[in-house]
């Protein structure tokens, strides 16, 4: 999380990194920043599916991951994601296992 | 520590780069650095020596710049003196600003000949005051042209320090022939494809060791020369370059091969599924995926985005400005350990056709033209 802005998607992950000369990002504005925080969620919450996870950000500084009977998980950076969906998951979250990967292309 | 002292020198050049000198034992580090420190682009280089054990041998050969010079006591970088490396380096900076001692615009970390050196790196990118004043820079490794493929062959920590190098210096070349030395050139060229290599003689060595970033002719040169234009499905894009190490020594298996990998992808990429994708790889392979560099066409501009990573750190995308050629192809190469490049490649097509299937009709859209006409109202 940003301290100066507080927002989602503003923390020093480095897909959203602080905008600078020659560094490529779209946590440029608050529109710029928003938008790709949502299409984050939205990809994440597809991968996370599989698992019974759903991430979300009811206050906008923060990150909340819960599974399917409730237990919730909250962290502050995006970096966090995998680790956590990890440890709520039994299977966790391999991209180059074949099984996952058979699950993500039933995605729609 | 530092009181918040503004750093005069912190204010006009931004964060200080950090270079990361790293080799495996007896490889020639402390004489590069040495003959690097009577350049004149290194004279206000500020060094701090990772030592083992109670002489601080290298610390004497070192007298030109004692002021600036800071040992590190407690053993190997790798395991024990993380802490070490940020307390030393806020020290500095520290001391810097308060003029203490003089001035320095580069911090050199020499560090053990058995330090992985990933953890010195993470250190600069994950400690919450010193990612605002230092910044990762080149990372160089030496290779001992005599005995340097053993120490390759047998000791992983060797293949780390070569797989993390932006620059790989070769030295004593002097004690063995040419074609020795083009031998080991050219087996580390295909262990790690991404860096420049070059003899310790050679004189462009400060120069590219104080190259800023992707835009530098050195880097659109690597790109050129490692990751060449073609066609997808051509046999050269999931080209194998095998490097000598088997992580096992009694296992020939392949799946434990150390092996760097070019793919080229052909369609253009979504930033964000990307993002998703490499940090779910590197947070669950990022032991064994040493190092991933290369190009991106992203969805919707015009010109390369470049990645670089070492293990689990991703360092901040580059926009570059313009391509390296004509063709606009993602490039990427992996060196890794027992990892089969058709997984990576197919794991990257599955994702990219994700992110295009949820994205498809992204109520985001709607959401944004609300948020930009909340925006304009209230500007």
């Amino acid at each position: 999380m940003c301290s100066l802005c507080g927002i989602l998607g503003c923390d020093d992950h480095w897909s959203s990194a602080i905008s600078r000369p020659d560094v490529y990002t779209r946590n440029t504005d608050r529109v710029s920043r928003r938008r790709e925080a949502a299409r984050r969620r939205k990809i994440a919450n597809a991968i996370l599916a599989i698992r019974r996870l759903k991430l979300s950000s009811p206050t906008g500084t923060s990150y909340v991951l819960t599974n399917a009977t409730g237990r919730s998980q909250v962290f502050d950076a995006l970096a966090h994601l995998w680790p956590e969906a990890d440890q709520m998951s039994s299977a966790g979250f391999d991209p180059l296992d074949e099984d996952f990967l058979t699950a993500l292309e039933r995605v729609s | 520590m530092n009181g918040g002292a503004i750093d005069p020198a912190e204010a006009h050049h931004g964060p200080t780069p950090v270079n990361l000198l790293t080799g495996f034992l007896g490889s020639g580090k402390t004489t590069l650095l040495q003959r690097l420190l009577t350049d004149a682009s290194m004279a206000n280089a500020a060094v701090l020596i990772n030592e083992l054990g109670e002489i601080g041998l290298d610390h004497h050969l070192l007298e030109r710049i004692d002021d600036n010079v800071v040992l590190l006591k407690s053993g190997c970088v790798c395991c024990t003196v993380r802490g070490e490396v940020a307390d030393a380096l806020q020290s500095l900076h520290a001391q810097r600003a308060r003029g203490e001692i003089p001035f320095f615009d580069r911090v050199v970390i020499e560090s053990t000949g058995l330090a992985d050196p990933y953890p010195a790196l993470s250190t600069l990118r994950a400690h919450p005051v010193l990612k605002s004043q230092f910044r990762v820079g080149k990372v160089i490794a030496t290779v001992d042209a005599v005995n340097g493929l053993s120490a390759v062959a047998h000791r992983l920590e060797a293949v780390r320090q070569i797989a993390a190098a932006d620059i790989i210096v070769v030295t004593k070349t002097d004690l063995c022939d040419e074609r020795t030395t083009m031998a080991v050139r050219s087996r580390l060229g295909e262990l790690n494809p991404t860096a420049a290599i070059i003899t310790a003689a050679d004189a462009t060595l400060p120069r590219r060791l104080t190259a800023r970033s992707a835009q530098s002719a050195d880097e659109l040169e690597w790109i050129a020369e490692a990751l060449p234009a073609g066609d997808e499905a051509g046999p050269s894009h999931a080209m194998s370059r095998h490097g000598d190490h088997h992580h096992h020594s009694h296992d020939e298996d392949d799946a434990h091969a150390v092996r760097s990998v070019s793919m080229v992808f052909e369609n253009d990429v979504d930033w964000t599924g990307f993002g998703i994708w490499l940090t779910m790889l590197l947070n669950r392979h990022g032991d064994r995926i040493f190092r991933v560099k290369g190009i991106l066409n992203v969805a919707g501009e015009a010109n390369p985005v470049a990645i670089h990573a070492v293990q689990r750190l991703i360092h901040p995308p580059v926009h570059m400005k313009r391509w390296p050629d004509e063709r606009r192809q993602s490039r990427l190469v992996f060196i890794a350990e027992g990892i089969d490049p058709q997984q990576i490649r197919r794991s990257f097509e599955v994702f990219r056709r994700l992110s295009t299937r949820v994205l498809a009709d992204d109520p985001v859209v709607g959401a944004d033209r609300a948020l930009e006409a909340e925006t304009s109202a209230s500007a």
